[in-house]
């Protein structure tokens, strides 16, 4: 579904992306693991073209997404992407954050729209919150918002860069909670992620990342259990404590 | 002396209280004029700024950055004196002489305010317009403007201010503004101290009491969000 050749990322002198060339696969579920300023967020950006690779390509279904005349909007309306600071818009309601882009890119009518932002709002326990303004919602409601926003453009993979990162603990679950139902639902998903635990429970794959490479890769079970690679032993050896 | 004073600040009021209000409407006109057309142009020299035209943000850069580092007096002299030699056939007043000026001068401004209220919005905002497939244009125009306009508004009432404070600057051509009207009563009353102390107490209540009103505004602006 999602190929990356040879990816190189720079910012001015510094390389971020040190030459990545990964396969996602329709209904894979991948996290991304490694550490902080490793690159993670700038590969996932890489892939609906919010960085500009340096050099190497993105293909998309097909589509070369590098390729000049390629209009780049429309391959973004199939790739949903979680921020980890939410990023959801605070002048409009919770139900006009979901149905703006449906509507304005002619996807669905208002009416349509809005009747699937009532179904998409059930379905992560929302629907209350439908025609309140998002600064009356907690961390964890924005992000299940965020969520539900990408998904109202019915996306063929959805990215999510560290979607529990900056929530209170309290809330991490609720939000891994509805992911977790987005995978169990087929959904391809990539996910850059500090949460081990969860990591290894809906992945079917498992990047480690660091200097800007993927270091080693493998089943949840083969990379957490068994590393092979020094550095992926040194980080998980940190972080699973 | 103060016995003097106070009875030439009621003689100044009571012979010339139609001067002074007519200053007082002159001022408001001009500055509202000024705010009013440089918002519109402002705000394109704005837009021309972000374009990806190089030459067409060089060219909004470099008109801000000179209006914004020349004196006011000087830029009133000299298109007061400029542009009905370019543009004979308008016939142009010399009260709209002074207000071109005065609008090429705040255009500068409003862009700067324009700019950082843009700038201001947090770009994960936009960030996440695009990924839901917006354009530049739909995501300027649905996400991050709606946004600015709360930065952007209580600006613009600031430079009303500073503006209604700049227009006396136009009373060297005798526009009929606030400061006209003291240089007339001056050069009837042969008084200097009265004439300026009553102009400075309206400056002063028209600027404070909009300052009040527009940080009032701007508190409702932040609670709407
Ligand atoms: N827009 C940018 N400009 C300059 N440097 C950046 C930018 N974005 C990221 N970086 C740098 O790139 C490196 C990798 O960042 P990132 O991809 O965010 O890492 P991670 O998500 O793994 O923590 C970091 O050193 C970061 O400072
Ligand atoms: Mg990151």
């Amino acid at each position: 579904m999602i190929e990356t050749i040879d990816l190189y990322k720079d910012f001015g002198s510094l390389r971020v992306l040190n030459g990545i060339s990964e396969h996602i696969e329709k209904g894979e579920v991948i996290s991304i693991i490694g550490p902080s300023g490793s690159g993670k967020s700038t590969f996932l950006r890489c892939l609906n073209l919010l960085e500009i690779p340096t050099s190497g390509s993105v293909v998309f279904e097909g589509v070369n997404l590098m390729e000049k005349g390629v209009d780049i909007n429309l391959h973004r309306q199939k790739m949903g992407m979680v921020f980890q600071h939410f990023n959801v818009f605070p002048h409009l309601t919770v139900k006009q954050n979901i149905t703006l882009a449906p509507v304005l890119l002619k996807k669905r009518s208002q009416q349509e729209a809005d009747e699937y932002a009532d179904e998409l709002l059930a379905r992560v326990g929302l629907s209350d919150k439908a025609e309140e303004h998002p600064r009356r919602l907690s961390g964890g409601q924005k992000q299940r918002l965020a969520i539900v926003r990408a998904l109202a453009m019915d996306p063929e993979v959805m990215l999510f860069d560290e979607p529990t990162s900056a929530l209170d603990p309290e809330m991490v679950g609720e939000v891994l909670a509805v992911i977790k139902t987005l995978v169990q639902g087929g959904m391809t998903c990539v996910i850059v992620t500090h949460e081990m635990g969860f990591a290894r429970e809906v992945s079917s794959r498992v990047l480690f990342m660091d200097e800007g490479k993927v270091q080693e890769q493998g089943s949840p079970d083969e990379l957490f259990s068994n590393p092979q690679n020094p550095r992926t032993k040194a980080f998980l050896g940190k972080v699973l404590r | 002396m103060f016995v003097n004073f106070g009875s030439n600040i009621v003689r100044a009021l009571t012979k010339y209280w139609g001067l002074f209000l007519e200053g007082v409407g002159i001022t408001l006109l001009l500055s509202f004029i000024t705010v009013f057309f440089g918002t519109i142009f402002g705000s394109i020299f704005a837009l021309m700024r972000r374009s990806r035209i190089k030459a067409v943000s060089v060219f909004a850069i470099g008109y801000v950055e000179v209006i914004r580092g020349t004196p006011l007096l000087l830029q009133l002299y000299l298109f007061y004196f400029m542009l009905p030699e370019l543009l004979p056939f308008m016939n142009l007043s010399k009260f709209a002489c002074v207000c071109i000026a005065l609008v090429i001068n705040s255009s500068a401004y409003v862009c700067e305010i324009v700019r950082a209220g843009i700038q201001a919005v947090d770009p994960g905002q936009a960030e996440a317009a695009r990924t839901l497939g917006l354009n530049g244009r739909q995501t300027m125009l649905r996400i991050v403007m709606p946004q600015a306009i709360k930065n952007i508004l209580p600006a613009l009432g600031n430079e009303f201010v500073t503006v209604i404070k700049e227009t006396s600057l136009a009373s060297t051509f005798f526009v009929g503004d606030l400061m006209t009207a003291y240089a007339t009563v001056r050069g009837s009353m042969y008084l200097v101290i009265e004439p300026l102390v009553i102009v400075g107490i309206i400056y002063f209540v028209l600027t404070f009491s909009l300052s009040k009103l527009i940080s009032k505004f701007e508190r409702r602006l932040k609670a709407s969000d």
